[in-house]
């Protein structure tokens, strides 16, 4: 019998109820929630700084609407929703419980917050540089844990294993791990077991979503994605399909495009597992919406981890005016100017300034694509650490209603407050993971 | 006889980031394209496409057994998504900068 682990999240902004589809009907022993990207994370320091919650915001109405279906269905939960707080997580999971008569036992894993070896010295990887030469004070840092600490969890016997910053295809690879009793160094077996999670980890990325082209990649049901399963078996070999009925489509170009997603080198995926060599998997069609992936082989784990250092970005202004019909195009380009000049000649601004012309180049502007167009928005972005910097661009391109060009109407803006992350290594043995209980 | 044709009309691709680093996994849909498909899109070609955006270092890395390319482009996002002033922060567009390439296929 093949065991059967579900994908329950591949983010944060993912629907609630195909989750709870895949718990009431998936038949599965496992379900897993991935939320944190480089992103969230650092939105769950910001909120934790702020005195709000440092995890997750759906931690409650997905767990909610899955673990009754769960705990009648014998199917245990991982999820690294504890984001910047997972005993916050596992307490209010503790809460949730209560309320809903469940008895539950879980799991909190820490240990991957790791600010306390960040020191100025810290070499940052992209900027060649050190903490303190990046010039800004770090506020967190996280470092992509592994698998081992969820498995002492799971053989602990967790229900619900709420864990912060680990990597995401660990939090899949941990019951593989602990149901087909993988060794720590089985490498192939442990790459086997990071495949499944790598290609469940992004949800509907495997399903159809991120994929439709009409015209040349056509998906039914886009509308009504599920969530991804795996049927792995005792080899290591999985099955990746979806629940019947619901939209969406699992066919061999789906599994390969998510098989290279956020991947660098494909003969050494690096996790804190195991280093993972993709270029040897074999995909095979089973059926309908019934993908077999096999072979993947591993070589051993990198000796440091990586880790995420944030920095307070300051704040993220970004506002946006319209113009259209005949001279929309050199309209918007004048209203560009219009704002450049305000802030950088009269208010003195002298930090990086962004204006795209959405409808014509935006996405692809650095990238010097641009196409005609008569419906066009103005959109000005700014960073700084001073809120009034970000404030001020905003009133710039409000002002252009009455002040601008002709015709400008639409005005939309919004300051975000950010945080920038730098990636960095630490050693594997400073970083020392554990498990705290709570009895629910 | 060797044509050319836009990417997008022989293969699928899709984008993904980490950190200031975007990788486009590229698939050619026939086999029989993957070798000339190969030869035309060499690492140096995407980023004398796109300099100004691609502003480090482009490697391909080849999956031949299963039709694939993976481009991985440094310093490809603006800073990445945390500190990008792009619309598009974690470059999920850049998938079809690529698919916009001609390539001559036989």
């Amino acid at each position: 019998m093949a065991l059967r682990i579900g994908c329950g999240s591949g983010g944060a902004p993912d629907r609630v109820a195909p989750a709870e589809d895949l718990a009431r009907d998936g038949a599965l022993d496992y379900l897993c929630f991935e939320s944190l990207a480089e992103r969230t994370l650092a939105q769950g320091h910001v909120a934790r700084r702020a005195g709000s919650a440092g995890y997750s915001g759906k931690l409650d109405a997905r767990l909610r609407a899955v673990l009754p279906h769960c705990v009648r269905n014998g199917t245990r939960v991982l999820t690294n929703m504890g984001a910047a707080d997972p005993l916050g997580a596992g307490e209010a999971t503790a809460r949730l419980a209560a309320e809903l008569g469940l008895s539950l036992k879980i799991a909190v894993i820490e240990g991957d917050d790791v600010l306390g070896l960040i020191t100025p010295d810290t070499r940052l990887e992209e900027t060649g540089g050190t903490v303190e030469s990046f010039g800004r004070t770090p506020v967190a840092a996280n470092a992509y844990i592994g698998h081992e600490a969820m498995v002492e969890a799971l053989a602990g016997g967790a229900d619900v294993v709420i864990a912060g910053r680990v990597s995401d295809s660990s939090l899949f690879l941990a019951p593989i791990a602990h149901e087909l009793k993988i060794a720590p160094d089985d490498w192939d077996m442990l790459a086997r077991g990071a495949l499944v999670g790598h290609l469940l980890e992004c949800s509907t990325q495997i399903t159809g979503g991120y994929f439709a082209d009409p015209g040349y990649k056509d998906v039914p049901g886009l509308d009504n994605l599920g969530y991804p399963l795996a049927e792995v078996d005792p080899d290591g070999s999985a099955v990746i399909t979806k629940l019947a009925g619901t939209g969406g489509c699992v066919t061999p170009l789906t599994v390969k495009e998510q098989l290279l997603y956020e991947v660098h080198d494909p003969a050494a995926y690096l996790t804190p597992d195991v280093s993972a060599n993709f270029t040897t998997v074999r995909i095979a069609e089973e059926g309908p919406d019934r993908i077999r992936v096999s072979a993947a082989t591993g070589a051993a784990r990198p000796d440091r981890l990586k880790a995420l250092v944030a920095f307070d970005g300051g704040y993220l202004a970004e506002g946006e005016i319209g113009y259209a019909g005949p001279g929309a195009l050199d309209r918007a380009r004048l209203a560009a100017e219009v704002v450049r000049k305000r802030m950088t000649l009269r208010n003195g601004f002298n930090g990086e300034l962004r204006f795209d012309l959405i409808g014509a180049t935006s996405l692809h502007a650095t990238a010097g694509r641009a196409s005609e167009s008569e419906d066009i928005r103005l959109r000005g972005a700014l960073r700084s650490m001073d809120r009034r910097w970000a404030d001020m661009l905003l009133e710039e391109i409000e002002s252009l209603w009455m002040g601008g060009p002709a015709g400008g109407g639409g005005f939309r803006g919004r300051v975000t407050p950010s945080v920038i992350t730098q990636p960095t290594f630490v050693n594997r043995a400073d970083v020392r993971c554990s498990v705290r209980w709570i009895d629910a | 006889m060797t044509r050319r044709v836009m990417l997008r009309e022989v293969a699928s691709a899709r984008a993904g980031d980490k950190g200031d680093v975007s990788n486009v996994g590229v698939w050619v849909y026939d086999p029989a394209h993957y070798e000339a498909v190969r030869r035309s899109l060499t690492a140096e070609r995407v980023k004398a496409a796109y300099p100004e955006l691609f502003r480090g270092t482009v490697t391909r890395y080849d999956l031949p057994g299963l039709h694939g390319l993976n481009f991985v482009i440094q310093h490809g996002l603006e800073g990445g998504v945390n500190a990008s002033l792009n619309v598009d922060s974690h470059g999920k567009s850049f998938s079809f900068l690529i698919l916009a390439l001609e390539v001559e296929i036989d």
